[in-house]
């Protein structure tokens, strides 16, 4: 059902038409909406939008799904001017060092506003994908209530919403195919949720309660899981006992991506046999992920279902380098492993030897670092520069921090021609460094700082830049007001913040979060974000 | 619109106009704390911070040359380092809670400390089922031998013991009681090395 666009050639009677009409595509608009339909990357959507103005028409008309990687960077209602046909949409709100307690509680990012305009302009919206936004019960409910086709929900990193808002979804949501709640701040009431989807319930393809803590109902969820032929992805909570997984698996020996619940459990040999039976079913597994609190026995059972793994998330599995190498062995076609530093130099030499397909590896910190027996040897050298996500299809991602001078900086400014997110934290040693960065990486889309000494000087020294960039976030910097009204006032067209925290001098500019917007200065800011 | 001015700091001397308490004329380049001084109730003590940020304005230079004089600190912590995400460090601490508080069902995690080894490790001791077991486990991860248990001499064979704590505050010889009761009594376990190991086992 989409709406019809209303034949967009002008009078021919007007003076600039005649050429222009002769000169239009040789086939009807219909036929280039068909073709453009086809196309899913964003970029080459933006590109094509570009060519001239019945391009732009078509192009908009066909798009159905919309990435808004700054909630505050566009107001819905000019999206969905833009964009009528619209089935998917994916948000993310706060900057990313909000993970990191950076950002005050209560500093914005609401999808509700967003959802309200949404319930008349997109009435067929299908998918909903949020990022570090807000998001309430009440929100959920109406989203449950305002989109009969709805099919999907993921939440990442957002708060603000109760078991009770999942309750709405699961209640109401009757086309529902996917639910994946991940590494939410959620106030987990109880697992009731879960016994909220409809007994003719069988759509769902997708269900991710990981990250959740309260016991659902194991008879609905096996009920669940039986009836839903489609489904390709389960993530259970800690809840569930390595029996019930079992249950489970054997239940959907289709399944892509499992996500094991608790592995405490004491096996008895033949529950031991009976759930090695059920991993090696699963012929179609490409992800592994859960795995807390593992143990040595547990990680055999799981080595004849590694066969097809492409990721192995062991990112809250506690192993030891043996215990490692002894999996990787089983699997030759990874692509993509996290794990925790508890591994050591011998399990990442076991990576390198085991997986020749691998193309990211992620190493988390295991220990807490304010724990005081955890000592990291008498070495002050530590290796501070952490590459994340060298992945050679995708652009890159660095995070440096940690005592690293400004000749980093300069190397990164010269050879990180791809460069598009960079993180830094406690590095550099003055403005030069940032401002190395910032006149050197042509495609570098978010800038994050924290802690480093770059300041007013570096801040504007290509204040143009910023209108090219996404976002840019500095905070425990040497940044002032002063600084910061002064980049507000050369370019009015990008949105400088700072967040202003108590007892602190009022001239530093504590947090400064700069991006550029077509909608304008934020109308819905808390006291404590100062909009110069 | 352009602009042909020149943002830079010298031009427009933006520290002169500035309110700040250091003295007129200090430069703003000298090597400060950058975990900063600023009263903030989210940072760490300012001296931890300085401590460790003059150590790799200073030092890192001559530590890269090998020069290992300047003594560094054993722990120079600088907080927000390493960067976890606090849905992670809420989790894992969340866990730790848990495996202390309750003991029967999660873990029971001990720490063991070897005499010499600069870091500690931590096990599970409902992991393994008897003593053959958990002595291995120790031999795998601090890469040595212990030696053969005998009621009358302790550990043979080798220069370490496996000591453990018990609930009273006590330094015992691991394996003279049941399993069952040494778990339960366990608080953290040493591997005794040397001289000290041998004098246990002669008692």
């Amino acid at each position: 059902m989409n709406l019809k666009r209303k034949n967009p050639n002008p009078d021919p009677s007007s003076p600039d038409s005649d050429e222009s009409t002769q000169l239009s595509s040789p086939f009807p608009d219909e036929v280039l909406e068909r073709v453009l339909s086809l196309l899913n990357s964003r970029k080459d959507r933006n590109s094509v939008s570009l060519v001239c103005k019945d391009w732009y028409d078509a192009e908009r008309w066909s798009r159905t799904h919309v990435f808004i990687g700054n909630c505050y960077s566009v107001s819905p209602e000019i999206l969905t001017r833009r964009f009528p046909n619209i089935r998917s949409v994916t948000l993310k709100g706060k900057p990313r060092f909000s993970d990191f307690d950076l950002v005050p509680p209560k500093w914005g990012a609401c999808v509700h506003s967003w959802l309200l305009v949404f319930a008349t302009k997109y009435h067929f919206l299908e998918e909903l994908r949020l990022k570090r936004m807000t998001v309430s019960d009440e929100s959920l409910k109406f989203l449950a209530l305002s989109f009969p086709n709805f099919k999907a929900l993921s939440l990442l990193s957002c708060d603000g919403f109760s078991t009770d808002g999942l309750a709405s979804i699961t209640t109401h949501c009757k086309n529902l195919t996917e639910l994946d709640i991940q590494e939410n701040d959620i106030d987990d009431k109880s697992g009731k949720w879960l016994s909220c989807f409809p007994e003719n319930f069988m759509s769902l393809e997708v269900l991710n309660f990981a990250n959740l803590n309260s016991d659902v109902n194991f008879e609905a969820l096996e009920r669940l899981v039986s009836r839903c032929k489609s489904l390709r992805v389960l993530k259970v909570n800690e809840n569930i006992t390595l029996e019930q997984l079992q249950r489970l698996l054997v239940l959907a020996p289709h399944l892509r991506e499992v996500g094991t619940g608790s592995l405490l459990q004491e096996l008895t040999p033949h529950q031991h046999s009976e759930l090695k039976s059920a991993f090696s079913n699963c012929k179609n597994l490409n992800i592994l992920s859960g795995f807390t609190e593992v143990t040595s026995i547990f990680l055999p059972v799981l080595y004849p279902a590694c066969t097809n793994l492409t990721f192995l998330n062991l990112s809250y599995a506690v192993l030891q380098s043996d215990e490692l190498s002894n999996l990787l062995i089983h699997c030759p076609l990874l692509q993509r492993l996290w794990v925790l530093d508890s591994v050591e130099d011998e399990g990442l030499e076991a990576v390198g030897s085991n997986c020749p397909l691998l193309e990211e590896l992620r190493v988390f910190p295991a220990a807490d670092p304010h724990e005081d027996e955890i000592v990291h040897g008498n070495c002050p050298d530590f290796t501070h520069f952490r590459l994340c996500i060298m992945n050679p299809r995708q652009p890159d991602y660095q995070t440096v921090s940690g005592f690293l001078t400004d000749l980093t900086f300069e190397y990164i400014g010269k050879y990180a021609k791809n460069l598009e997110t960079l993180s830094v934290a406690f590095a550099g040693s003055s403005d030069w460094g940032m401002e190395c960065v910032l006149k050197g990486c042509p495609k570098l889309r978010k800038l994050e700082i924290r802690d480093c000494p770059f300041g007013n000087a570096a801040l504007l020294s290509s204040f143009r830049k910023y209108e090219s960039m996404r976002s840019l976030w500095m905070s425990g910097c040497k940044v002032t007001m002063n600084g910061c009204r002064l980049l507000a006032q050369e370019m009015p067209r990008l949105n400088v913040e700072v967040i202003k925290e108590c007892g602190n001098d009022d001239c530093q500019a504590d947090k400064l979060y700069v991006y550029r917007s077509v909608a304008g200065p934020r109308k819905d800011a808390p006291p404590f974000v100062l909009t110069l | 619109m352009e602009r042909s001015v020149n943002y830079g700091g010298n031009d427009l001397n933006l520290e002169a106009t500035e309110l700040r308490l250091g003295l007129p004329g200090s430069d703003e380049h000298e090597k400060q704390s950058y975990p900063s001084v600023r009263i903030s109730n989210k940072r760490a003590s300012p001296e931890v911070a300085e401590e460790s940020s003059s150590l790799s304005n200073s030092n890192v230079s001559d530590a890269r040359n090998g020069d290992q004089d300047s003594a560094p600190p054993a722990k120079a912590q600088v907080v927000g380092w390493p960067p976890i995400r606090s849905y992670r460090r809420n989790s894992f601490q969340q866990k730790k809670t848990e495996a202390d508080g309750a003991g029967a069902g999660a873990g029971m995690y001990v720490k063991v400390s070897m005499d010499g080894a600069p870091y500690l490790r931590k096990v599970d001791l409902k992991v393994y089922k008897s003593y053959p077991m958990l002595l291995k486990a120790l031999e795998n991860l601090f890469k040595l031998t212990i030696g053969e248990y005998s009621e009358r001499e302790g550990y043979n064979g080798s220069e370490f013991a496996p000591t453990y704590e018990d609930k009273d505050g006590d330094w015992m010889l691991v394996g003279d009681v049941p399993w069952d009761m040494f778990i339960s009594t366990c608080k953290r376990l040493r591997i005794m090395k040397g001289l000290e190991a041998k004098g246990l086992g002669c008692l």
